[in-house]
Protein backbone atom coordinates (compact mmCIF):
# COMPACT_ATOMS: atom_id res chain seq x y z
CA UNK A 1 0.00 0.00 0.00
CA UNK A 2 1.80 3.15 -1.36
CA UNK A 3 0.69 7.18 -0.27
CA UNK A 4 -1.09 7.13 -3.68
CA UNK A 5 -3.12 4.33 -2.91
CA UNK A 6 -4.34 5.93 0.58
CA UNK A 7 -4.86 9.20 -1.50
CA UNK A 8 -7.42 7.46 -3.51
CA UNK A 9 -8.91 6.02 -0.51
CA UNK A 10 -9.82 8.96 1.56
CA UNK A 11 -10.55 11.07 -1.76
CA UNK A 12 -13.10 8.28 -2.48
CA UNK A 13 -14.38 8.07 0.77
CA UNK A 14 -14.62 11.91 0.38
CA UNK A 15 -17.00 11.05 -2.66
CA UNK A 16 -19.08 8.63 -1.22
CA UNK A 17 -19.57 11.25 1.85
CA UNK A 18 -20.60 13.94 -1.52
CA UNK A 19 -22.76 12.10 -2.87
CA UNK A 20 -25.26 12.54 0.02
CA UNK A 21 -26.06 15.84 -1.35
CA UNK A 22 -27.23 14.47 -4.51
CA UNK A 23 -30.59 14.74 -4.78
CA UNK A 24 -33.02 11.36 -4.29
CA UNK A 25 -34.07 11.06 -7.46
CA UNK A 26 -37.62 9.28 -7.64
CA UNK A 27 -38.48 6.56 -10.46
CA UNK A 28 -42.03 7.37 -11.62
CA UNK A 29 -42.45 3.25 -11.55
CA UNK A 30 -41.51 2.85 -8.22
CA UNK A 31 -41.81 4.82 -5.73
CA UNK A 32 -38.79 4.07 -3.49
CA UNK A 33 -36.72 7.56 -3.82
CA UNK A 34 -33.36 6.34 -4.93
CA UNK A 35 -29.95 7.88 -3.56
CA UNK A 36 -26.57 8.56 -4.65
CA UNK A 37 -24.86 6.98 -1.31
CA UNK A 38 -24.66 3.57 -2.67
CA UNK A 39 -23.80 3.69 -6.07
CA UNK A 40 -20.95 5.12 -4.43
CA UNK A 41 -20.08 2.16 -2.79
CA UNK A 42 -20.27 0.09 -6.10
CA UNK A 43 -18.27 3.31 -7.93
CA UNK A 44 -15.58 2.67 -5.35
CA UNK A 45 -15.09 -1.20 -5.57
CA UNK A 46 -15.15 -0.89 -9.55
CA UNK A 47 -13.02 2.18 -10.03
CA UNK A 48 -10.50 1.32 -6.90
CA UNK A 49 -10.64 -2.35 -6.98
CA UNK A 50 -11.22 -5.10 -3.94
CA UNK A 51 -8.65 -3.53 -1.46
CA UNK A 52 -8.99 0.03 -2.24
CA UNK A 53 -12.39 0.56 -2.64
CA UNK A 54 -13.20 -1.73 0.39
CA UNK A 55 -10.82 0.41 2.60
CA UNK A 56 -12.27 3.56 1.11
CA UNK A 57 -15.96 2.30 2.38
CA UNK A 58 -14.46 1.65 5.82
CA UNK A 59 -12.81 4.90 6.15
CA UNK A 60 -16.14 6.68 5.35
CA UNK A 61 -17.98 4.19 8.46
CA UNK A 62 -15.03 5.49 10.84
CA UNK A 63 -15.53 9.14 9.95
CA UNK A 64 -19.42 8.82 10.63
CA UNK A 65 -19.21 6.50 13.80
CA UNK A 66 -16.87 9.56 15.21
CA UNK A 67 -19.63 12.12 14.58
CA UNK A 68 -19.80 13.51 11.17
CA UNK A 69 -23.01 13.37 9.92
CA UNK A 70 -21.95 11.59 6.30
CA UNK A 71 -24.65 9.43 5.46
CA UNK A 72 -28.06 10.61 3.38
CA UNK A 73 -30.30 12.64 5.14
CA UNK A 74 -27.49 13.92 7.25
CA UNK A 75 -27.34 11.13 9.21
CA UNK A 76 -24.48 9.89 11.65
CA UNK A 77 -22.60 9.71 14.80
CA UNK A 78 -22.64 5.92 16.32
CA UNK A 79 -26.47 5.54 16.94
CA UNK A 80 -26.47 4.18 12.85
CA UNK A 81 -24.65 1.19 13.59
CA UNK A 82 -26.89 0.82 15.88
CA UNK A 83 -30.21 0.63 14.27
CA UNK A 84 -32.46 -1.49 12.66
CA UNK A 85 -30.56 -0.84 8.94
CA UNK A 86 -26.67 -0.99 10.29
CA UNK A 87 -26.35 -4.42 8.79
CA UNK A 88 -26.48 -2.78 5.16
CA UNK A 89 -23.51 -0.38 6.12
CA UNK A 90 -21.45 -3.42 7.27
CA UNK A 91 -22.20 -5.17 3.81
CA UNK A 92 -21.16 -1.83 2.14
CA UNK A 93 -17.48 -2.95 2.69
CA UNK A 94 -17.92 -6.35 1.84
CA UNK A 95 -20.26 -5.20 -1.41
CA UNK A 96 -17.52 -2.53 -2.44
CA UNK A 97 -14.54 -4.76 -1.52
CA UNK A 98 -16.44 -7.98 -3.83
CA UNK A 99 -16.80 -5.79 -6.71
CA UNK A 100 -13.83 -4.92 -6.70
CA UNK A 101 -12.08 -8.37 -6.45
CA UNK A 102 -14.49 -9.42 -9.68
CA UNK A 103 -13.74 -6.28 -11.33
CA UNK A 104 -9.79 -7.25 -10.43
CA UNK A 105 -10.08 -10.45 -12.00
CA UNK A 106 -11.63 -9.83 -14.74
CA UNK A 107 -10.40 -6.20 -15.98
CA UNK A 108 -8.91 -6.73 -19.35
CA UNK A 109 -12.19 -8.25 -20.44
CA UNK A 110 -14.52 -6.16 -18.56
CA UNK A 111 -17.71 -4.80 -20.77
CA UNK A 112 -20.61 -3.34 -19.69
CA UNK A 113 -22.50 -6.28 -19.14
CA UNK A 114 -19.84 -7.41 -16.73
CA UNK A 115 -19.76 -5.18 -15.04
CA UNK A 116 -23.35 -4.80 -14.23
CA UNK A 117 -23.50 -8.33 -13.34
CA UNK A 118 -20.54 -7.54 -10.76
CA UNK A 119 -22.68 -4.26 -9.03
CA UNK A 120 -25.61 -6.88 -9.14
CA UNK A 121 -23.81 -9.69 -6.99
CA UNK A 122 -21.92 -7.40 -4.85
CA UNK A 123 -24.38 -4.27 -4.50
CA UNK A 124 -27.42 -6.18 -4.41
CA UNK A 125 -26.85 -10.30 -3.82
CA UNK A 126 -24.16 -9.85 -1.02
CA UNK A 127 -25.24 -6.50 0.15
CA UNK A 128 -29.02 -7.89 0.79
CA UNK A 129 -27.42 -11.40 1.80
CA UNK A 130 -25.66 -9.57 5.79
CA UNK A 131 -28.34 -6.73 5.61
CA UNK A 132 -31.40 -8.57 6.10
CA UNK A 133 -29.97 -11.58 8.63
CA UNK A 134 -29.25 -8.50 10.83
CA UNK A 135 -32.36 -6.62 10.51
CA UNK A 136 -34.51 -9.75 11.03
CA UNK A 137 -32.14 -10.14 14.34
CA UNK A 138 -32.02 -7.26 16.19
CA UNK A 139 -35.99 -6.71 14.93
CA UNK A 140 -37.06 -9.94 16.09
CA UNK A 141 -38.68 -10.37 12.92
CA UNK A 142 -38.56 -13.38 10.81
CA UNK A 143 -36.15 -13.41 7.87
CA UNK A 144 -39.03 -13.69 5.25
CA UNK A 145 -40.66 -10.62 6.87
CA UNK A 146 -37.32 -8.96 6.86
CA UNK A 147 -36.97 -10.37 3.48
CA UNK A 148 -40.24 -8.86 1.83
CA UNK A 149 -39.58 -5.66 4.19
CA UNK A 150 -36.44 -4.87 1.82
CA UNK A 151 -38.33 -6.04 -1.49
CA UNK A 152 -38.87 -2.25 -2.32
CA UNK A 153 -35.40 -1.26 -2.43
CA UNK A 154 -34.04 -3.72 -4.96
CA UNK A 155 -35.08 -2.31 -8.10
CA UNK A 156 -33.20 1.03 -7.05
CA UNK A 157 -30.33 -0.97 -6.44
CA UNK A 158 -30.40 -2.59 -9.97
CA UNK A 159 -31.00 0.90 -11.41
CA UNK A 160 -28.26 2.05 -9.30
CA UNK A 161 -26.19 -0.83 -10.78
CA UNK A 162 -26.96 -0.26 -14.18
CA UNK A 163 -25.14 3.63 -13.96
CA UNK A 164 -22.43 2.55 -12.06
CA UNK A 165 -21.45 0.32 -14.53
CA UNK A 166 -21.98 2.68 -16.85
CA UNK A 167 -19.64 4.70 -15.15
CA UNK A 168 -16.98 1.87 -14.31
CA UNK A 169 -17.04 1.83 -17.87
CA UNK A 170 -16.25 5.05 -18.51
CA UNK A 171 -13.95 5.67 -15.95
CA UNK A 172 -11.81 2.65 -17.10
CA UNK A 173 -11.64 4.11 -20.84
CA UNK A 174 -10.74 7.63 -19.64
CA UNK A 175 -8.75 6.85 -16.16
CA UNK A 176 -7.97 3.59 -15.60
CA UNK A 177 -6.78 3.34 -11.50
CA UNK A 178 -6.76 -0.68 -11.54
CA UNK A 179 -4.93 -1.41 -14.19
CA UNK A 180 -2.25 1.05 -14.28
CA UNK A 181 0.52 0.19 -11.84
CA UNK A 182 2.22 3.57 -11.10
CA UNK B 1 -17.93 24.23 6.05
CA UNK B 2 -17.61 20.52 7.49
CA UNK B 3 -20.01 20.38 10.59
CA UNK B 4 -20.38 17.38 13.20
CA UNK B 5 -22.52 16.61 15.50
CA UNK B 6 -21.22 18.17 18.52
CA UNK B 7 -23.88 20.22 21.44
CA UNK B 8 -21.05 22.75 22.94
CA UNK B 9 -20.83 22.17 27.08
CA UNK B 10 -18.75 21.60 29.99
CA UNK B 11 -20.36 19.03 31.62
CA UNK B 12 -19.30 15.64 33.56
CA UNK B 13 -20.01 13.77 30.20
CA UNK B 14 -18.58 15.99 27.86
CA UNK B 15 -15.43 16.15 29.97
CA UNK B 16 -14.73 12.21 30.13
CA UNK B 17 -12.51 10.55 27.74
CA UNK B 18 -13.95 9.37 24.49
CA UNK B 19 -12.17 6.03 24.52
CA UNK B 20 -14.13 5.76 28.55
CA UNK B 21 -17.63 6.86 26.67
CA UNK B 22 -17.49 4.31 23.83
CA UNK B 23 -16.38 1.48 26.37
CA UNK B 24 -19.90 2.52 28.45
CA UNK B 25 -21.67 2.49 25.37
CA UNK B 26 -20.53 -1.33 24.56
CA UNK B 27 -21.21 -2.46 27.79
CA UNK B 28 -24.31 -0.65 27.62
CA UNK B 29 -25.45 -2.14 24.23
CA UNK B 30 -23.78 -5.50 24.98
CA UNK B 31 -25.97 -5.84 28.49
CA UNK B 32 -28.95 -4.86 25.93
CA UNK B 33 -28.45 -8.06 24.14
CA UNK B 34 -27.06 -9.87 26.90
CA UNK B 35 -29.02 -9.84 29.20
CA UNK B 36 -32.29 -9.05 27.04
CA UNK B 37 -35.58 -8.51 29.24
CA UNK B 38 -37.51 -5.23 30.67
CA UNK B 39 -35.32 -4.90 33.77
CA UNK B 40 -32.02 -4.19 31.85
CA UNK B 41 -33.79 -1.92 29.19
CA UNK B 42 -35.36 -0.10 31.74
CA UNK B 43 -32.35 0.85 34.03
CA UNK B 44 -30.51 1.39 30.63
CA UNK B 45 -33.43 3.64 29.84
CA UNK B 46 -32.74 5.33 32.98
CA UNK B 47 -28.73 5.44 32.75
CA UNK B 48 -29.28 7.54 29.12
CA UNK B 49 -31.95 9.74 30.52
CA UNK B 50 -29.52 10.48 33.46
CA UNK B 51 -26.79 11.13 30.59
CA UNK B 52 -28.43 13.18 28.85
CA UNK B 53 -29.56 15.69 31.95
CA UNK B 54 -26.37 15.39 33.21
CA UNK B 55 -24.41 16.55 29.81
CA UNK B 56 -27.10 19.40 29.52
CA UNK B 57 -29.12 17.82 26.86
CA UNK B 58 -32.75 19.30 25.76
CA UNK B 59 -35.36 16.73 24.57
CA UNK B 60 -34.80 18.40 20.95
CA UNK B 61 -31.76 16.99 20.64
CA UNK B 62 -32.78 13.29 21.72
CA UNK B 63 -35.64 14.06 18.68
CA UNK B 64 -33.33 15.20 16.41
CA UNK B 65 -31.18 11.67 16.82
CA UNK B 66 -33.83 9.80 16.89
CA UNK B 67 -35.84 11.35 13.71
CA UNK B 68 -33.54 10.35 10.49
CA UNK B 69 -34.71 5.94 12.18
CA UNK B 70 -38.23 7.22 12.77
CA UNK B 71 -40.35 6.02 9.43
CA UNK B 72 -37.96 2.49 9.84
CA UNK B 73 -38.76 2.29 13.61
CA UNK B 74 -42.66 2.90 12.86
CA UNK B 75 -42.38 0.02 10.08
CA UNK B 76 -41.22 -2.29 12.17
CA UNK B 77 -43.69 -1.63 15.04
CA UNK B 78 -46.20 -2.57 12.98
CA UNK B 79 -44.63 -5.33 11.69
CA UNK B 80 -44.36 -6.57 15.08
CA UNK B 81 -47.76 -5.73 16.07
CA UNK B 82 -48.76 -7.50 13.53
CA UNK B 83 -47.01 -10.49 13.80
CA UNK B 84 -46.13 -10.85 17.44
CA UNK B 85 -47.79 -9.07 19.91
CA UNK B 86 -48.29 -4.75 21.61
CA UNK B 87 -45.70 -5.86 23.85
CA UNK B 88 -43.02 -7.17 21.91
CA UNK B 89 -43.60 -4.51 19.31
CA UNK B 90 -43.40 -1.91 22.05
CA UNK B 91 -39.91 -4.01 23.69
CA UNK B 92 -38.02 -4.17 20.29
CA UNK B 93 -39.29 -0.34 19.19
CA UNK B 94 -37.68 1.05 22.85
CA UNK B 95 -34.89 -1.33 22.51
CA UNK B 96 -34.11 0.79 19.27
CA UNK B 97 -34.55 4.04 20.96
CA UNK B 98 -32.43 3.51 24.04
CA UNK B 99 -29.76 2.34 22.07
CA UNK B 100 -29.76 5.26 19.35
CA UNK B 101 -30.03 7.40 21.92
CA UNK B 102 -27.48 6.26 24.29
CA UNK B 103 -25.01 6.59 21.29
CA UNK B 104 -26.55 10.25 20.42
CA UNK B 105 -25.24 10.87 23.86
CA UNK B 106 -21.68 10.01 23.14
CA UNK B 107 -21.62 11.28 19.84
CA UNK B 108 -23.41 14.73 20.96
CA UNK B 109 -20.65 15.38 23.57
CA UNK B 110 -17.35 14.60 21.48
CA UNK B 111 -15.83 16.94 19.25
CA UNK B 112 -15.02 15.20 15.74
CA UNK B 113 -11.30 16.13 16.67
CA UNK B 114 -11.42 14.78 20.38
CA UNK B 115 -11.97 11.24 18.51
CA UNK B 116 -9.56 11.66 15.93
CA UNK B 117 -6.83 12.12 18.92
CA UNK B 118 -8.36 9.12 20.45
CA UNK B 119 -7.89 7.15 17.12
CA UNK B 120 -4.18 8.66 17.44
CA UNK B 121 -3.49 7.88 21.02
CA UNK B 122 -5.21 3.93 20.30
CA UNK B 123 -2.95 3.73 17.09
CA UNK B 124 0.85 4.29 19.09
CA UNK B 125 -0.10 1.41 21.19
CA UNK B 126 -0.97 -0.96 17.94
CA UNK B 127 1.66 -3.49 16.67
CA UNK B 128 4.13 -2.64 14.18
CA UNK B 129 2.67 -4.06 11.44
CA UNK B 130 -0.34 -1.72 11.79
CA UNK B 131 0.19 1.67 9.07
CA UNK B 132 -0.29 4.39 11.76
CA UNK B 133 1.33 7.22 9.68
CA UNK B 134 -1.04 5.60 6.82
CA UNK B 135 -4.35 5.58 8.63
CA UNK B 136 -3.51 8.64 10.04
CA UNK B 137 -2.99 10.65 6.87
CA UNK B 138 -6.23 8.82 5.24
CA UNK B 139 -8.64 10.07 8.49
CA UNK B 140 -7.28 13.53 7.65
CA UNK B 141 -7.14 14.05 4.15
CA UNK B 142 -10.47 12.70 4.05
CA UNK B 143 -12.25 15.20 6.47
CA UNK B 144 -9.75 17.79 4.66
CA UNK B 145 -11.23 16.90 1.10
CA UNK B 146 -15.00 16.40 2.03
CA UNK B 147 -15.79 19.98 1.66
CA UNK B 148 -13.57 20.54 -0.96
CA UNK B 149 -15.64 17.66 -3.21
CA UNK B 150 -18.54 18.82 -2.56
CA UNK B 151 -18.01 22.28 -3.81
CA UNK B 152 -16.23 20.25 -7.03
CA UNK B 153 -19.41 18.53 -7.40
CA UNK B 154 -21.31 21.83 -6.68
CA UNK B 155 -19.90 23.11 -9.81
CA UNK B 156 -20.23 19.99 -11.94
CA UNK B 157 -23.74 20.26 -11.07
CA UNK B 158 -24.08 23.78 -12.08
CA UNK B 159 -22.76 22.78 -15.06
CA UNK B 160 -24.70 20.19 -16.40
CA UNK B 161 -27.51 22.60 -15.36
CA UNK B 162 -26.30 25.11 -17.74
CA UNK B 163 -26.69 21.92 -20.40
CA UNK B 164 -30.09 20.88 -18.82
CA UNK B 165 -28.21 17.62 -17.68
CA UNK B 166 -28.61 18.06 -13.87
CA UNK B 167 -31.40 15.19 -13.82
CA UNK B 168 -28.42 12.88 -15.76
CA UNK B 169 -26.60 10.77 -13.54
CA UNK B 170 -23.79 10.07 -15.79
CA UNK B 171 -23.22 13.33 -16.75
CA UNK B 172 -22.55 14.19 -12.83
CA UNK B 173 -21.02 11.24 -11.38
CA UNK B 174 -18.38 10.96 -14.10
CA UNK B 175 -16.98 14.59 -14.24
CA UNK B 176 -16.93 14.21 -10.18
CA UNK B 177 -15.35 11.02 -10.18
CA UNK B 178 -12.50 12.05 -13.14
CA UNK B 179 -12.02 14.81 -11.38
CA UNK B 180 -11.49 13.77 -8.22
CA UNK B 181 -9.08 10.52 -9.26
CA UNK B 182 -6.85 13.96 -10.76
CA UNK B 183 -6.60 15.37 -8.19
CA UNK B 184 -5.85 12.51 -6.48
CA UNK B 185 -3.06 11.95 -8.26
CA UNK B 186 -1.95 15.69 -8.02
CA UNK B 187 -2.17 15.21 -4.27
CA UNK B 188 0.15 11.49 -3.76
CA UNK B 189 2.86 13.75 -5.89
CA UNK B 190 2.79 16.86 -3.51
CA UNK B 191 2.75 14.16 -0.91
CA UNK B 192 5.57 12.51 -2.57
CA UNK B 193 7.97 15.78 -3.24
CA UNK B 194 7.51 16.77 0.56
CA UNK B 195 9.25 13.09 1.18
CA UNK B 196 6.23 11.58 3.72
CA UNK B 197 7.91 8.27 3.24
Amino acid sequence: MQTRDVVFIALFAAIIAALAVFPPITLPVIAVPITAQSLGVMLAGGILGAKRGGLAVLLLLVLVAIGLPLLSGGRGGFGVFLGPTAGYLAGWVVAAFLIGYLTERNWTRLNYVLAFLFCVVGGVVALYAIGVPWSAYVAKVSLAAAFTGSMPFVPGDIVKALIAAAVIMIVKRSYPIIGARA
Amino acid sequence: MLTDLYVTGDSPVHRTRPVIKIAALIVLCTSLFAFEGRESLLISAVIVTAGFALAGLKARHAWQSLRPALWILIAIFAVQVYLADLALAAFVVSRFAVLILAAALVTLTTTTSQFVDGIGAALKHAPAWVPKARIALAISLCIRFIPLIRNTFGEVRQAQRARGLERNFLALLVPLVVRTLKSADEISQAIYARSFD
